[in-house]
């Protein structure tokens, strides 16, 4: 089958969902790669990069979408795109189903399968195709990056003959994927960082990060996230104002707030007001990367940077992975690579579009002229963070207390087996004869020596130990070599037979210990 | 020469065999350890043969020279991974030789007997001895002078000595034929029974004691024979209702049984160096499966019972995915990590990767690297297994650990790198009370940063139960045969 990507048309747009590597790995699919005419050029990729990876290139769109079975892209097709879908033909693209329900329509009546990169499920298995934790990676670098270049200062602090200059302080509210790469940016550039997350679980990853957590004392009982599918649920009244006034309160601190709270299908919360960027010294930038959905800064002009009346500036802007289109259309087209790996099982160019698995379950909204969306729950729960019962610390006492019991115990157990041990003996004793008793003392103390001689064994020796003391127990040969001797021919030769045997026992037994132990070296 | 210097030679032997065995305490002192065995049999056979009772001494040392040649043969030829193959095999000799001991004792038994009666003197000697029954026993040698002079509760004992002789006896021999059979892939190693399972057992125990009692009762050598039929019955139906990853505890146990069959040969003919080494042995024997059985969380009962014990429940489900990698990246994580441990399994010997693993451990301490092995007591399918086949590769010893040695250091390590090994490094046994093998300690590979399992396919395993292991986000499969995989991970390591 042929995989193609057509350039994006919506405007701005840089991403391509193809890179010449991808296309590649593709091909080592059994698929066979196309694409637009200078679908590349704007992520860094040239026409003739494609072709020397194998790459079809197609001039125009429509001969594009007419010649290839699978469609791969970044965003959601325009009308005219999604009229150009036929029946058999696949999409693959971000789809925002939820939003979207026209398109969705459209692409049913076509009866194409449309595969939605937004609605892949947040399991472990799914995180190589997760691509809107790709692309959301990349805006929280590039959100630091851009209030670095918006801002009038060092991150770092210095102390230079020219005067000192002290450290930015970078506020990350929401501390998803989007938010720890913005936390893991800042503080490597070097700005005191903190990091505000309504999930109480995410603390230890802010810390990992460099970042200090924001704490809010506020006794709630939080979702776990995990039920939501690794996303932030909204919070009561209460918390926000609690949360409000936290931030309130840090806003005159702050140098660089950079903003990434969503909550899946809602509009952004606003969660810094007009009266905190007022309380914001001038030169102070945020950044918002929920303009998207609305964002959380009461003052976001989506797609745009404004500077407000007392100097600070806010970044608005929706497209920071297309900003960034060489590392974004690498990372997108290797999300998309690995979703073709699980539609593909065979490898053999072939789509097996398996709807029993969850995740290309998930995937998937139009399939065989049925709308698939919404997927029902995943059988996987994500992300389940467990509590953890520390195991009670021992006092002393309670340790020493302990130690006696199990010394009593022993004693006890130790003390019984000997009686036991006893009494056996001599009810043995009681009705054997002498001569048999001589014999089995001899025994009950072999058998003991044999337990304290043996447990003393190195663990790494125990082959050694097999081998030898099999070659020991072919002193049977002894109870052979005296009967050898007897007038009964029969027994004779079993005696002998048993001679025979039993010393190809004692010298392969002894010879191959030797071997083995001779192996044994110290470095 | 008579009887007081034998028996100062037997205590000579016995005392050195005691040496012997305390020596493999450490490697260096083992070296020595064996040359006391070596003297102690050489002493103890010497003994025997100038002692009284022997005849034959030509046929005798041709016998001896015999065996020592095949021995030899046996000894030189055999490859380090075929090592529990070797012993399971070496176990059915001593079983065998058992047997054969035991029968002659029992017709020896029965030739005095006919002599005397023949004579028209009571047998077994009466309490109040006759002047011409003391006389004609005199006329006897050998081990049928010993028979002559025994009382009628003497006899009894001696035949109940001899049968424990040979019943036990019978059953190393025929199990230890099965288990050799199943290490060397000639039988299948999985467990099968047939149709009767347990009971089948259970009833051949039943009909040898049967005989037991009959033979006692005077009924004749053809109930030996049965009750010898009985036992390699239910020594060959008990091993192959064993499944292969268990082998370790067979090994050991038979090892115990060719003890302890020794030590009643040697209380029916007499004899203290037998019962002095057959218990050494029976109790070395004991104690190894007791080790074996604790290293997997199991009682000796249920692993001779075949099968994994119930559970209670079902499983945990595992979720995720084993995620491939190729030496390229293995190669990769191993040249940036400082402290590396490998834990191999039996899959390292089945691929014969030993020498390979040793090459790869070479170049990593050239590099400066620490670089341990982590070895789990039922590793493999013999006691030790691992540490012989390591030590046979050149692996210095000191670098290679028990689990309980290691374990706490996972957490600290860079690189853990699994081989070949399955149910030793399986967390369910921790995490999942309702696993097969909740209890059992395993090594914790998975704490360490990163770990690579390198595995032949995606299978579960000898004992079918699925490893979430693979699943965790630190791991990583690096797929194919064992040596293969070493072979082209190596040239990549710089």
């Amino acid at each position: 089958m042929k995989i193609g990507t057509p350039k994006e048309v919506f405007e701005g747009e840089a991403r391509v969902a193809m890179t010449p590597d991808s296309a590649k790995q593709l091909q080592k699919l059994g698929y066979d790669c196309a694409i637009e005419a200078g679908a590349g050029a704007a992520a860094g990729f040239s026409d003739a990069a494609y072709k020397e990876a194998g790459v079809e290139v197609i001039k125009g769109a429509a001969p594009l979408w007419k010649a290839v079975d699978i469609v791969a892209k970044v965003r959601p097709p325009s009308d005219t795109e999604a009229k150009r879908l036929r029946e058999g033909q696949t999409l693959i693209s971000f789809f925002y189903p939820a939003a979207n329900e026209k398109l969705m329509e459209l692409a049913k009546s076509k009866g194409a399968t449309t595969i939605a990169m937004d609605m892949v499920p947040r399991i472990s298995r799914a995180q190589k195709m997760d691509a809107l934790s790709s692309m959301a990676n990349i805006a929280g670098y590039r959100a630091v990056i851009e209030a670095g270049n918006n801002f009038g200062r060092f991150f770092t602090g210095q102390v230079t003959a020219a005067g000192k200059v002290p450290p930015a302080k970078v506020l990350v509210v929401g501390a998803g994927v989007a938010g720890l790469a913005a936390i893991g940016t800042s503080t490597s550039l070097g700005a005191i960082t903190y990091a505000f997350d309504v999930r109480p679980e995410v603390a230890e990853q802010i810390e990992s990060m460099g970042a200090e957590f924001v704490f809010l004392e506020f006794e709630e009982d939080q979702a776990d996230g995990a039920t939501t599918g690794g996303y932030a649920a909204p919070s009561s009244p209460e918390f926000r104002e609690k949360q409000l006034e936290k931030f309130r309160e840090l806003a005159p601190e702050m140098d660089i707030v950079i903003t990434t709270a969503l909550i899946p299908n809602r509009d952004a919360p606003i969660l810094w007001t007009k009266d905190m960027v007022e309380a914001m010294k001038p030169g102070s930038v945020i950044v918002d990367l929920a303009a998207e959905r609305g964002g959380n800064c009461e003052l976001t002009v989506p797609d745009e940077k404004i500077v407000t009346d007392n100097g600070v500036t806010i970044v608005g802007y929706t497209d920071f992975p297309s900003r960034m289109a060489a590392q974004s259309s690498t990372l997108y087209s290797t999300n998309i690579r690995h979703m073709m790996t699980d539609l593909t099982p065979e490898k053999d160019g072939t789509v097996n579009h398996d709807m029993e698995d969850d995740v290309i379950r998930g995937a998937t909204v139009t399939y065989q002229k049925e709308i698939t969306f919404p997927p029902p729950p995943p059988k996987i729960q994500a992300i389940a963070v467990q509590p953890k019962e520390k195991p009670k610390e021992l006092t002393p006492e309670e340790k020493r207390a302990q130690e006696l019991a199990a010394f009593k115990e022993q004693t006890k157990r130790q003390v019984g087996l000997l009686a036991i041990g006893t009494v056996a003996v001599l009810a043995v004793g009681l009705v054997a004869p002498a001569s048999f008793m001589q014999h089995f003392i001899v025994f009950v103390l072999s058998v003991f020596i044999g337990f304290q001689v043996i447990w003393g064994v190195a663990h790494s020796l125990h082959t050694p130990l097999m081998a030898v003391t099999n070659a020991i127990s072919s002193i049977i040969i002894l109870g052979a070599l005296i009967q050898i001797g007897s007038s009964s021919l029969l027994i004779t030769v079993l005696a002998a037979l048993g001679v025979l045997m039993a010393s190809v026992n004692i010298f392969g037994g002894f010879l191959v210990t030797r071997r083995m132990l001779a192996m044994f070296q110290k470095s | 020469m008579d009887f007081g210097f034998t028996i100062a030679a037997y205590a000579v032997a016995a005392v050195l065999f005691i040496l012997s065995l305390g020596g493999l305490s450490n490697q260096e002192s083992a070296k020595r350890a064996v040359w006391y065995g070596i003297v102690g049999m050489a002493i103890a056979v010497l003994a025997t043969m100038i002692g009284p009772g022997q005849g034959l001494w030509g046929a005798s040392v041709v016998l001896i020279a015999l065996g020592a040649a095949v021995g030899y043969q046996l000894a030189t030829r055999v490859q380090m991974t075929q090592m529990p193959e070797l012993v399971a095999i070496m176990h059915s000799l001593v079983g065998l030789a058992a047997v054969f001991v035991g029968f002659n004792a029992d017709i020896e038994l029965g030739r005095v007997a006919t002599a005397f009666i023949g004579e028209g003197l009571p047998f077994p000697r009466p309490e109040e001895v006759s002047v011409e029954g003391a006389a004609f026993a005199k006329t006897f040698t050998g081990f049928a002078a010993i028979v002559a002079k025994k009382t009628a509760v003497e006899v009894n004992i001696l035949r109940v000595e001899l049968m424990l002789g040979i019943w036990i006896g019978a059953v190393t021999f025929t199990g230890s034929v099965i288990a050799y059979g199943k290490l060397a892939g000639r039988v299948d190693s999985a467990a099968i029974q047939l149709p009767g399972g347990h009971m089948l057992n259970a009833a051949a125990a039943a009909g040898s004691l049967l005989f037991a009692a009959l033979y006692l009762g005077g009924a004749g050598s053809w109930t030996l024979v049965l009750l010898t039929l009985l036992a390699l019955f239910i020594g060959y139906h008990l091993i192959m209702g064993i499944g292969g990853a268990d082998m370790p505890v067979v090994v050991s146990m038979l090892n115990s049984y060719s003890g302890w069959a020794a030590a009643a040969i040697g209380f029916s003919l007499g004899n203290d160096l037998l019962i002095v080494v057959g218990a050494l042995v029976g109790s070395s024997g004991a104690i190894l499966s007791y080790i074996m059985c604790k290293a997997m969380n199991r009682s000796f009962i249920s692993v001779i019972l075949g099968g994994f014990g119930g559970t209670g429940g079902p499983t945990q489900e595992v979720s995720g995915e084993m995620i491939a990698i190729e030496a390229e990246g293995v190669a990769a994580a191993l040249n940036d990590a400082d402290s590396v441990i490998i834990v191999p399994g039996y899959g390292m010997a089945v691929a014969q990767a030993q020498q390979a693993v040793s090459e790869l451990v070479r170049k990593l301490r050239a590099q400066g690297k620490e670089v341990r092995f982590g070895i789990h007591p039922v590793a493999g399918r013999l006691p030790g297994h691992m540490n012989v086949l390591l030590a046979e590769a050149k692996v210095p010893y000191d670098i290679v650990l028990e689990m309980d040695e290691i374990n706490d250091d996972f957490p600290e390590t860079d690189v853990s790198i699994v081989i070949g090994s399955n149910d030793i490094v399986n967390p369910a046994a921790q995490d999942d009370p309702n696993s097969p093998i909740a209890g059992m300690p395993v090594l914790e590979v998975w704490k360490a940063k990163q770990v690579f399992v390198s595995k032949r396919g995606q299978g579960t395993g000898y004992s079918g139960i699925e490893n979430p292991l693979f699943f965790k986000e630190n791991t990583r499969m690096f797929y194919g045969d064992a040596k293969a995989s070493l072979d082209k991970l190596l040239p990549l390591i710089d």
